[in-house]
């Protein structure tokens, strides 16, 4: 209300315009602040039309929106977390797990489905951040090794979306030894000549990047994509001085020969599958 | 404060102090001190076995990261002989904090590999603190390599507190440089016996780790972090670290409890640095027989048992 109206109310009243959107029907698009509606961000596979900005995206979307629409075959899905430390740190390693289910819906932070990528049978494998940091503890380990299992029984490729900032604490030292397990799973992948593409996404560091995700025969990244080694901040305090502009983002690892390619989420179905093809020997996918 | 003694050590730090006092004083004194200082001698046995037998997760990592502890280089002179270091990755540059060569295990060829930490101040920087780039993850993928082409088994020690990180060490692609050795470690045609000698520090220390057989020296720790760094995540501050090792069960006893480790090479009273020479014998001991042993293996059924190995890491449930 301003001075003048408190002393001259007007004699005009008008409702107050109550919100009449529903919650989370618009978003704004955390990198250029542009009000997204809901609809088309996820028609865009939650990348901002606007900025090219590439969202966080669920493991299980992400698959859906990645594969032939068509019949997936889950694998490793019975494969269920434990708790053999009993490890317990502000919270109970048991409630942290039963509260990332509740969240997610995932029994654990990866996804893995066989089906087809322009009409070519895959297997892909993807990352649910939203599941405890997507951090690879015991099931993560032995989910990924049944996806390569698979794709060497069948003679398919595996592909990888990695979201994920490291290895799983609460499992300690089970942890750390699924990253030779499954980087011992892709040497068998490799030494039966079939393709792994690892696509890095927002974000992966620590134990899952310096495992399997480095591995890929190509290795692909989202743009903008924070990968590394060590996070930001750790680095930070280590060498106490102003990380250089852009630093462990896709574009910069690009440039220092790390990765392959980056490929924009739009037209990734597009490019694995073509290079997919490429690499086995297949003929050209027909416009579909 | 005795730098040689660790803040739980300071009750044996103040006997040993007196008895270094008494035995001074002895050349003059009339009466005979003698007595008195073996018995404060014994006094002083019996209070380090009690203190290191109630020893916690957190005690046990300072012993690990003890800094009169043997490194790397210490037990390549001690246990192997005609040892030739061999230098650089051939890509970048030398690591200093990996150090690995040719040499003899009881007259037998290997290559031996190992995370090696600085004495001093000026050998501490030399050495970045056991804490290696990219080039020292590679040239040690190097050395494996050339031991495959001849022959060698190849014998690692594990010694960091993790792998650098560094602006340098993510430009030349550290996470490259680790998850490589993890791939070629899991199929090298060479029998590979790993042994944690002080500090297991994550990925860092990993990348030389991936074996046939896992010994840990009896007060070495290993884990997938650091209880400073665990701590500092999950309970938001570093002081909890003592909880945070606690937690993670990083000692060699409590890893063996869940099958990661082989063997356990047992110390003397008060930990390596207190008698090197018992130490290195036990050790030398256990790697000849557990060599012998490896290489009594076929080559196929040596990498089968590894993959196999590999493969059953983990707890999980359900099918």
């Amino acid at each position: 209300m301003s001075w003048f109206e408190k002393i001259m109310p007007s004699r005009i009243t008008t409702e107050k315009r109550s919100r009449s959107v529903p919650e989370g029907l618009w978003m704004k698009c955390p990198a250029c602040d542009a009000v997204l509606y809901r609809a088309e961000l996820e028609r865009n596979i939650h990348v901002c039309p606007k900025c090219g900005h590439h969202m966080r995206i669920g493991a299980r979307e992400r698959l859906a929106r990645f594969l032939d629409p068509g019949a997936t075959e889950e694998i490793g899905a019975g494969v269920e977390p434990e708790d053999p430390l009993k490890f317990r740190d502000t919270k109970r390693y048991r409630e942290r797990l039963l509260q990332a289910q509740k969240v997610t819906g995932e029994k654990d932070a990866l996804v893995v489905l066989a089906g087809t990528l322009k009409g070519l049978e895959i297997v892909a494998a993807a990352f649910e951040f939203k599941f405890m940091g997507g951090s690879m503890g015991s099931v993560v380990g032995e989910r990924f090794v049944r996806a390569v299992e698979h794709a060497i029984q069948h003679r398919k490729p595996l592909v990888c979306f990695t979201a994920s900032g490291g290895a799983r604490m609460q499992e300690a030292l089970l942890s750390l030894m699924q990253m030779a397990k499954t980087s011992a799973a892709l040497a068998r992948l490799s030494a039966a000549r079939l393709p792994f593409l690892s696509v890095m996404t927002d974000p992966t560091t620590g134990g899952v990047s310096a495992s399997l995700a480095m591995l890929g025969d190509v290795n692909i990244a989202e743009p903008q994509a924070l990968i590394g080694f060590a996070g930001p901040r750790v680095i930070q305090q280590t060498v106490r001085e102003t990380l250089p502009e852009g630093f462990q983002r896709s574009e910069f690892l690009l440039e220092h020969g790390v990765l392959d390619m980056i490929i924009d989420r739009r037209d990734q179905r597009d490019r694995l599958g073509a290079l997919l093809r490429l690499l086995m020997s297949r003929p050209a996918a027909t416009a579909d | 404060m005795d730098l040689n003694f660790l803040d739980f050590e300071q009750p044996i730090a103040e006997l040993e102090a007196k008895i270094d006092e008494l035995k001074f004083l002895g050349s003059d004194a009339e009466i005979n001190i003698g007595e008195e200082i073996m018995r404060l001698k014994a006094k002083s046995k019996t209070l380090t076995t009690s203190i290191f037998s109630n020893l916690t997760p957190w005690q046990i990592t300072q012993v690990a990261r003890h800094p009169q502890r043997p490194y790397t280089l210490d037990y390549i002179g001690q246990i192997f002989t005609d040892f030739q270091e061999l230098h650089g990755d051939r890509m970048y540059g030398d690591d200093m904090a990996i150090v690995g060569g040719v040499a003899r295990l009881d007259d037998k060829p290997v290559m031996i590999i190992g995370h090696q930490k600085g004495r001093d101040t000026k050998e501490r920087v030399r050495r970045n603190y056991g804490m290696p780039k990219p080039e020292g993850y590679r040239k040690a993928l190097r050395l494996m390599q050339l031991a495959e082409r001849f022959r060698l088994p190849l014998i690692t020690l594990i010694d960091t507190p993790g792998a650098y990180p560094g602006v340098g060490s993510e430009e030349r692609g550290q996470s490259e440089a680790i998850a490589r050795n993890l791939f070629e470690m899991s199929r090298l045609e060479i029998p590979i016996i790993s042994t944690v000698i002080g500090e297991g520090g994550s990925g860092g220390a990993l990348a030389i780790g991936v074996c046939d057989r896992l010994l840990m020296l009896q007060y070495a720790v290993y884990s997938v972090i650091s209880p400073e760094g665990c701590a500092s995540i999950l309970w938001r501050s570093a002081d909890k670290k003592e909880l945070a090792a606690e937690a993670m069960g990083l000692t060699a006893e409590r890893l063996d409890q869940f099958g990661l480790v082989d063997e356990i090479v047992r110390e003397p009273l008060g930990g390596a640095h207190r008698e090197p020479t018992l130490v290195t014998e036990t050790f030398k001991e256990a790697l000849v027989r557990n060599l012998a042993d490896l290489q009594a293996l076929p080559v196929e059924r040596l990498l089968e048992a590894r993959m196999l190995r590999l493969k059953n890491f983990g707890v999980y449930s359900g099918n």
